[in-house]
């Protein structure tokens, strides 16, 4: 399998804590790989030292053949991988369409692109994004007064409009209402099916993960515990017990 | 507004300025006036850093200082010797040509531009990664020791200070010629910072004020932003200064030209009063402040500075978004902005119950 993402023995130590420990994991191009795990298992450090948030201690991350683990956060995301926050960030003084259209890829920031108005068809595709979430009708709304789940769903519409080849999601569904879930996952295929993105989700949510990944990843105390199609996961003892507390 | 109301309140506004030097009762506050529009690019200079990109800056000015400077060592070395210019300084004046003081004066103004473009780069590298109070914290430290380093140099005066050449009468008077000087480039600061604002870097500085973590996660060139608007507003801030020395005539290291104290401190202060972030903010807050700074001065002498810090206190606590975050507030559609009132009282009531 070609692998768009692969992470190699990466150890990251904060002080005494080992958040991560010699993880090593691989997302196949075009796939849609969970990450899942107890609290503090160490998902969101690993999110972290991939987009370059903070230097590892060991280890390799590469993307695309690239060599990530000496790069900061924006090179990384104008390399074409990205990730979304578990808290949720976007622009909230700034109305929706306005969080989409700087949003866009920011490979080429000379002077004139500074300096340019945003062209008719960036506006237009980002409020085709906007539809694509359902939030079309909000989309001249400060980010700040949309709830939630809708800033959720911006902040996965603001991640589209950026065409990454590789998305990291941090918790998509955390907070969202049972209804809405089941569109935003069907969103997330269609994402992974018609622009093509690699995605990569951490998710708590077991329905939905189970649902989405076609394979899936399991840290606790922050190593690999378990790894596999969702089926074996599900019944995977190690797994089980690693949610339960029996570890 | 309509686009209409909206062109007809600019040409009222920009015909409103260009009279007030025509006006009889008028003409002894034109130095006033000249004044106000130095305020006013004071505030929206400013306002490109504290307001657009959320980093308050103490020192700017710095970029003040030194477009005064440079415009005045310019006009000086021009056309005089140093020893030359510190005798007839002394007795008479130096008197120049109304063609080589606008030579000196607009040569020395783009040289203390292009200085401050210079300084808040190298500054910027440096200081632009640091956030929030440590940002600010920093800049207050460059602003004084700006002050100081002038304090000690010889070449520009040192601690007594550097006598800009007289303005020639055929010229003018002061008050109409500094009066158009600074009204024009008010103005045109203005007209420059309204389309930046309008395009991405508009955009992209209010990105980095309301999430600067989720800028980068999208690959924004954060720092380069930042520069650029830090240069931006010291290149305008420069050129003030520059004609600024001009006006006063006699630039003192610390009273004048770093005068963090007064200047420094003003230009925020009539950012927030304006509401900071807006594009119209800074204009309005600058005209009031000074306006009630002249009033206090003429009607409440020696109360004049606790009135001011009274009026300081009052928009902090009621007005805390300034005047037109205020007024954008209660009437957002007004300024083209849409507001889901629903979401916003289900918000308060969440907050009143905690």
């Amino acid at each position: 399998m070609n692998a768009i993402l692969e992470v190699e023995n990466v150890t990251k130590t904060f002080g005494g804590v080992v958040a991560n420990n010699n993880v090593s994991l691989s997302v196949p191009k075009g796939a849609i790989i969970g990450l899942i795990g107890p609290n503090g298992s160490g998902k969101t450090t690993l999110f972290n030292s991939i987009v370059g948030y903070h230097p590892i201690d060991s280890g390799a991350v590469r993307f695309q053949g690239v060599e990530l683990s000496r790069l900061r956060t924006p090179q990384i995301a104008r390399l074409g991988l990205l990730r979304t926050f578990q808290q949720t960030r976007i622009f909230g003084k700034m109305n929706c369409v306005q969080n989409m259209q700087i949003s866009l890829p920011h490979v080429d920031d000379g002077f004139a692109t500074m300096l340019r108005r945003f062209p008719h068809e960036v506006t237009e595709r980002a409020e085709s994004l906007l539809e694509f979430v359902g939030l079309y009708a909000k989309r001249n709304l400060r980010a700040e007064d949309l709830s939630f789940g809708q800033q959720k769903l911006l902040e996965f519409a603001m991640a589209l409009m950026n065409e990454p080849a590789t998305l990291l999601l941090d918790e998509p569904t955390a907070g969202i209402n049972p209804t809405l879930i089941n569109g935003l996952i069907d969103r997330l295929k269609r994402a992974n099916a018609e622009f093509g993105i690699t995605l990569f989700v951490i998710e708590h949510n077991m329905r939905v993960i189970m649902n989405l990944a076609e394979h899936i990843y399991c840290l606790a105390h922050g190593e690999l515990l378990a790894d596999g199609p969702p089926d074996e996961i599900q019944s995977d003892q190690r797994v089980i017990d690693a949610y339960l507390g029996a570890h | 507004m309509n686009g209409g109301g909206k062109i007809a309140l600019y040409l009222g506004l920009a015909v409103a300025a260009l009279l007030v030097p025509q006006v009889p009762f008028l003409q002894p506050y034109l130095i006033q006036f000249a004044f106000l529009w130095v305020m006013i690019l004071f505030a929206m200079t400013w306002d490109v850093m504290g307001g657009q990109m959320g980093y308050n800056s103490f020192g700017n000015i710095v970029f003040f200082g030194v477009g005064m400077y440079a415009t005045a060592v310019v006009q000086r070395d021009l056309y005089f010797t140093v020893e030359e210019y510190a005798n007839v300084a002394g007795g008479e004046q130096a008197a120049l040509t109304p063609a080589e003081y606008l030579t000196g004066l607009a040569l020395g103004m783009g040289i203390g531009g292009m200085l401050a473009v210079l300084i808040a780069a190298v500054l910027g590298s440096g200081i632009l990664g640091l956030r929030g109070h440590y940002f600010a914290i920093c800049t207050l430290g460059l602003g004084i020791a700006a002050g100081e380093l002038a304090s000690g140099w010889d070449y520009i005066g040192a601690g007594s200070g550097l006598v800009t050449p007289l303005l020639p009468d055929a010229l003018g008077e002061r008050g109409p010629f500094f009066y158009y000087v600074f009204l024009v480039l008010a103005v045109i600061t203005f007209l420059v910072l309204k389309r930046l604002y309008a395009g991405q870097f508009g955009l992209a500085i209010n990105a980095i004020r309301d999430d600067e973590d989720k800028a980068d996660a999208l690959g924004l060139h954060a720092t380069r932003y930042k520069t650029v608007a830090w240069c931006v507003s010291g290149f305008f801030l420069a050129l003030a200064g520059g004609v600024f020395g001009n006006l006063v005539i006699f630039i003192d290291p610390t009273d004048v030209a770093f005068a963090g104290p007064t200047f420094g401190v003003w230009m925020v202060l009539m950012a927030i009063l304006g509401g900071k972030g807006t594009l119209w903010g800074p204009v309005i807050g600058a005209t009031v402040f000074h306006l009630t700074q002249e009033f206090f001065w003429t009607y409440l002498f020696g109360w004049q500075r606790v009135a001011l810090g009274l009026l300081i206190v009052v928009v902090v606590v009621f007005f805390p978004l300034g005047i037109v975050g205020w007024l954008r507030e209660r009437w957002p559609q007004r300024f083209g902005e849409m507001v889901d009132e629903d979401a916003r009282r289900v918000q308060v009531s969440l907050e009143g119950e905690r």
